[in-house]
């Protein structure tokens, strides 16, 4: 059976492709690419009847971002995205009074595109 | 530096100023003013070098390509009429761009603050707190034996750094990697995690916790209740071992990175570390260095606090620096709409800062100092392009140890520096 809507804890990071991607340019088609993808385990794709390639929701609150999903070496129930301009649309301005915002950590909704559920 | 012909220049010891590494041993081989081969640099320095003269500034007022002067006189006339601007970037720049940027913000009685902030500004909280017991890289590379690295995955963000500075690299005393052990903390099982001798993954949020539990093992403060179980994903056991082995260090090494700073606890996570690394000194030498991203942001931390008094997050709104991170830290006072115009040098607020703070940022009128093109430079309403700081503009950059070095340019571009562009501003926002 699969559950078209899991929760996860969002970690955003920096990546070597990433990286390079900075130095392409930023408003290259490359660094897009390379900041445009979330990173899940098996087992959440599976909840979700996701694979690879396919195209997720993550929402946050009333924000929401869609793009494609990839296999990773990363713990059910933890997703990663490169950082960049699409993750930094889920991520809000608060910062407990550190000037840091909550950049790894937040709990974010994820739910296979088509087939959103309420 | 050798000139073989007119032409033809080989330039030796570069230092790369992409990341907090300042890899120094870079050769760039420049023909006619093009940038023609690249040794020893790392992949994203590669591209750095190769795309140097690629997508460049031009003058813009609203878009629309102007004379550099116009820009200019926009620029000054924008932060004239502004009542509380913004100062906010600086790490890509020179220390003495640094310098010129907090010379302006004193004039202006403006917020300056610096890309620390969303970096290891917590951790430089909890240096305020606890202080920090620090080294150089050279130490580390001839010396250190144990090697930790707590949320941060060098191999993908200071590619170079295990081969110059820690665990590939051959040092004095520590001639091959048999001779270090390196331990990785982290969420994910990251390339650095895969190259450790061992690789503890941390729940999401726990890494106080675990740090606590280090501290109170290493002073043998576990009771029996205590030693079973897990914490934080970890098992207890395996967290004495630890504590056991990093008191045995000769020459022991914490880097931290974006995993502490940015996470649940934020600058408590670097004060617990920093507390770690202080109780291990009781038995060995340890010291840690936090793993800084941009080329020259520890820079701009050690330009801020000697002509401020505070490393960012200043406020000069009452003619003498006032510190409150939260309050007059970049994404605070735009998330919070407090500032009416911003001047941006050497960082990417618009790609790099929660939506909500980078489309207000887009609202305001603002100008960007940048050599390159990127997402805040296509929002702001004037564009001054500037010299690359360490390809074709001068300058002083500080490594993530607080080593500084000097940059030479290589290549000719004709745009002033960051640093002769702010002076401007400043010389004319004055008069």
């Amino acid at each position: 059976m699969h559950v078209q809507k899991i929760e996860a804890t969002l970690i955003t990071g920096r990546t070597l492709k990433q990286g390079i991607g900075l130095e392409k340019g930023k408003l290259s088609e490359y660094y897009i690419e390379q900041t445009s993808y979330v990173e899940m385990s098996e087992e959440d794709l599976g909840k979700i009847g996701k694979e690879a390639g396919g195209r997720v929701r993550l929402s946050l609150d009333a924000l929401s971002i869609e793009l494609e999903c990839r296999k990773g070496d990363i713990p059910p129930g933890v997703v990663f995205i490169p950082y960049g301009p699409l993750c930094n649309r889920l991520i809000g301005v608060n910062t407990d009074g550190t000037g840091m915002p909550d950049y790894k950590g937040l709990t974010v909704l994820i739910s296979g595109d088509e087939e959103e559920t309420t | 530096m050798s000139a073989q012909t007119e032409e033809k220049q080989v330039f030796r010891d570069v230092v790369c100023t992409f990341c907090g590494s300042l890899c120094d041993n870079i050769e760039v081989t420049v023909e006619n003013n093009r940038i023609k081969s690249v040794k020893n640099a790392c992949a994203i320095a590669l591209a750095r070098y190769q795309n140097a003269m690629e997508h460049r500034n031009i003058p813009r007022i609203n878009g629309e390509e102007v004379e550099l002067s116009r820009a200019m006189d926009r620029a000054v006339e924008i932060l004239k009429n502004s009542r509380n601007p913004l100062i906010y970037g600086m790490s890509s720049s020179s220390t003495e761009a640094q310098r010129a940027a907090v010379k302006l913000a004193e004039t202006l009685g403006a917020n300056i603050d610096s890309t620390s902030s969303v970096c290891h500004g917590p951790g430089t909280i909890s240096k305020q707190i606890t202080g920090i017991i620090s080294g150089t890289l050279g130490e580390v590379k001839n010396r250190s034996d144990v090697l930790v690295f707590w949320g941060s995955n060098p191999m993908e963000a200071h590619p170079n750094h295990s081969k110059r500075y820690s665990f590939l690299s051959k040092g004095l005393f520590m001639e091959d990697r048999k001779k270090r052990e390196v331990i990785v903390f982290d969420v994910r099982r990251t390339i650095t995690a895969k190259m450790a001798d061992r690789f503890f993954q941390v729940e999401p949020g726990s890494d106080f916790e675990i740090l606590m539990y280090l501290r109170r093992a290493l002073k043998g403060d576990t009771r029996e209740l205590d030693k079973k179980g897990m914490i934080g994903g970890i098992e207890k056991e395996d967290l004495r071992q630890v504590a056991a082995r990093l008191k045995e260090a000769r020459y022991g090494t914490l880097f931290y990175g974006m995993g502490l700073t940015m996470t649940r606890g934020k600058y408590m996570n670097t004060w617990v570390a920093m507390n770690l690394i202080r109780e291990l000194n009781l038995y060995t030498r340890f010291i840690m260095i936090p793993m800084r991203g941009h080329g020259n942001v520890a820079g701009s931390d050690s330009v801020m606090a000697w002509q401020t008094g505070y490393p960012y997050a200043v406020n000069f709104s009452r003619s003498y620096p006032r510190y409150n991170p939260g309050e007059y830290t970049a994404v605070d006072l735009l998330g919070r709409r407090e500032v009416d115009a911003a001047l941006i040098f050497a960082a990417d607020p618009a790609a790099n800062f929660p939506f909500a703070a980078a489309d207000y940022l887009a609202n305001i009128p603002s100008i960007v100092i940048d050599p390159h093109r990127n997402m805040t430079s296509e929002i702001a309403e004037v564009v001054i392009p500037s010299g690359i700081t360490g390809i074709s503009a001068p300058g002083t950059v500080y490594r993530m140890d607080n080593v500084p070095l000097r940059v030479r340019p290589m290549l000719k571009d004709g745009w002033p520096t960051d640093e002769e562009i702010l002076r401007e501003i400043e010389e004319r926002v004055g008069q």
